[in-house]
């Protein structure tokens, strides 16, 4: 099948046409570049707005006290809201569809963390077991705090791994070592990484709210909760928000209409929103990458029909000397599957080089534009689908060529 | 060598159908050296395109050295006019960019020569028309009377056994044409059937057997006195 001969033919014949090559390949080049480029794009900007979500979990709801700005029942405006394991015991029975649930206690003073002579100040997060899944911040060594540890107030820490960088120098493993807080020891237990472009999300430590309430003068005190419930549409979601605000309302004495009394943070709602933004980026891109691969498909098509043209007398002198029509409409075409390949590996090439040099020149913490991937599936399929389709652009004109008497090819002028 | 009997070629056309050959009746020797004159229209075009398989025929039948040349597939025909006919054409119809060597070696191409051999057996014939030195030429770069000898050289490449000319002086001037017209005596000599279409009477006089057609029928014969 390999015919060296042929392939001889075909290159002296493409090194002699050379515009007629640029121009078939320009158009293959050109579609599978933009279309590189065009869905690199799109992914990066997902890619870069996502990131600043994947901090905590998609559909997690955050609940912080407030002061209260409406009279209620004789209460003047003004009062502080104040919460309660009372309430985490609460929500915990009320909400059906409840995934995860965590409270935090804010500890008083400094937040000076230590471990024999290394310092440094680090976020103290007391916590419910559950915000492992709510922080997304998943244990790399040892584990995260459990229900053990929040029964018997266990004095134990999970520490992120900027705080085991700050204060494990030695490279010691910080497992079971003792690290103080306010110059009470805590033995670390595990250490946590999170994939964040905030490096605050990985410089905190976590402790059981239990032991914190005890130690740290807490009572039974709560300073917010965190909880995240299964799947929600948007619409859902609000009425949620609404059945929540009113469980306060009526357990904490306020109007619900009062909108400073308690603050909702939604996560799900932001999400939601930049979900159905981006499938219609999505959507867009893909109308405008098959736009750009149909206008190659028409270019490629119209050079080709235009090539085979070009070529009826040369055809019909090749028939003359003895060319079968077979040998005619396969050099063309393997002439044109050789470009289209070609200047769609081109392409292919120059529109992920585009999107690497992009892709290192944006800073790394760039919240807009972040790993510009490429689906290298749809790249190569796009590529197959213009040779496919130049091929086919060309068969047609050049079986038609082929198959005219030489007499007719040859027809002077 | 050839023989023709009762040949009938019409053209369609829309509506209209154009009776171009008439019953022709003819045999042509091996070794011969003939003329086909006519004015235009009389089908001298047509008969030569019929003799060179380019065209196809209604009636009557057409023997090649003793095959019948009738209902051939594409790539039988393609393989006829490969290893029996050459072909001459009033405007040369060399491959534009091809060079002279390449043209010439072009009909060893379809025949599966090594690339090397057909450039190498080019060179020869390109060194009997004098052109030896003009191979790496393209064809823009060769006067008339080059191309036409180049052309020539390639009707010869695969050892047909006729070479058909379709006005080979046409588009030359007279001293070029006498050039072309002995070349084409000389090339006969080794016993190669030349048929040659014009409608010049001083090259038809170079040829030793003439054909004369009128409206599709051959009129008159002659015997040339050289």
């Amino acid at each position: 099948m390999f015919d060296i001969d042929k392939w001889q033919e075909i290159f002296s014949t493409i090194q002699k046409n050379k515009l007629r090559t640029f121009l078939t390949g320009f158009s293959v080049a050109w579609g599978i570049f933009m279309l590189i480029v065009l869905l690199g794009s799109g992914k990066g900007l997902e890619n870069g707005i996502h990131s600043n979500f994947d901090a905590d979990a998609a559909n997690s709801i955050w609940i912080f006290p407030g002061q209260t700005s409406i009279p209620y029942k004789g209460i003047q405006p003004g009062k502080y809201v104040r919460f309660t394991n009372e309430d985490y015991e609460r929500l915990k029975r009320e909400i059906n569809n409840l995934e995860r649930i965590s409270s935090r206690y804010d500890i008083r003073g400094n937040d000076l963390i230590s471990y024999k002579n290394e310092y440094g100040s680090f976020g103290i997060n007391t916590v419910h077991p559950d915000m492992e899944f709510i922080e997304n911040s998943f244990p790399i060594k040892g584990r995260f705090i459990n229900n053990i540890d929040i029964e018997k107030s266990r004095k134990v820490a999970v520490i992120g791994d900027l705080v085991e960088e700050a204060l494990f120098k030695n490279g010691k493993s910080p497992i079971g070592e003792y690290i103080k807080i306010q110059g009470i020891p805590f033995k670390v237990v595990g250490v946590y990484s999170e994939n964040s472009n905030n490096d605050g999300e990985r410089r905190r430590v976590y402790i059981p709210i239990s032991t914190a309430q005890m130690i740290f003068d807490g009572g039974n005190r709560v300073n917010n909760i965190a909880l995240s419930v299964k799947d929600m549409t948007l619409d859902e979601s609000k009425q949620f928000e609404e059945k929540l605000k009113a469980s306060f309302a009526a357990n904490h004495n306020f109007d619900k209409e009062d909108d400073r009394a308690i603050f909702i943070r939604n996560n799900q709602e932001n999400i939601k929103e930049f979900q159905n933004a981006f499938q219609g980026i999505r959507l867009f891109i893909w109308v405008i990458g098959i736009g750009t691969i149909i206008a190659g498909i028409v270019g490629v098509s119209n050079i080709m029909i235009i090539v085979v043209k070009e070529r009826t007398k040369e055809i019909g002198i090749r028939k003359a000397i003895g060319a079968t029509p077979w040998s005619i409409v396969s050099s063309i075409l393997q002439e044109s599957i050789l470009i289209t390949s070609f200047a769609g590996y081109i392409g292919l090439v120059l529109g992920v080089a585009l999107m690497e040099i992009i892709a290192k020149n944006v800073p790394a913490d760039s919240m807009m534009f972040k790993n510009p991937e490429i689906d290298m599936n749809v790249a190569i399929s796009a590529t197959i689908l213009l040779i496919i389709s130049g091929t086919f652009a060309g068969y047609i004109p050049a079986r038609r060529a082929a198959k005219i008497k030489p007499v007719v090819a040859l027809r002077d002028e | 060598m050839i023989e023709l009997k009762g040949l009938h070629k019409s053209y369609i056309t829309g509506n209209n159908k154009l009776h171009v050959l008439k019953g022709l009746d003819l045999i042509i020797e091996q070794g011969e050296l003939i003329s086909v004159m006519g004015s235009s229209g009389s089908g001298k075009s047509t008969l030569l395109n019929v003799l060179g398989i380019l065209d196809s025929y209604d009636e009557g039948y057409y023997k090649l050295n003793n095959t019948l040349m009738n209902n051939l597939t594409e790539k039988k025909a393609a393989h006829y006019r490969n290893n029996m006919i050459g072909f001459v054409f009033q405007s040369f119809n060399l491959i534009s960019f091809k060079n002279a060597m390449e043209n010439v070696a072009l009909p060893l191409y379809y025949q599966g020569v090594s690339r090397k051999k057909r450039n190498q057996i080019a060179l020869e014939y390109l060194d009997r028309m004098g052109l030896k030195e003009w191979a790496d030429h393209m064809p823009n770069e060769l006067s008339g009377g080059q191309m036409q000898r180049v052309a020539i050289a390639r009707s010869m490449i695969s050892k047909p056994k006729v070479i058909l000319a379709d006005e080979p002086t046409g588009a030359l001037d007279s001293t070029t044409s006498l050039e072309v017209m002995d070349l084409f005596r000389e090339i006969n000599s080794s016993g190669i059937t030349i048929i040659i279409v014009t409608h010049e009477k001083d090259i038809s006089e170079k040829t030793d057997r003439i054909i004369y057609l009128k409206d599709g029928i051959i009129e008159s014969e002659f015997i040339s006195k050289n």
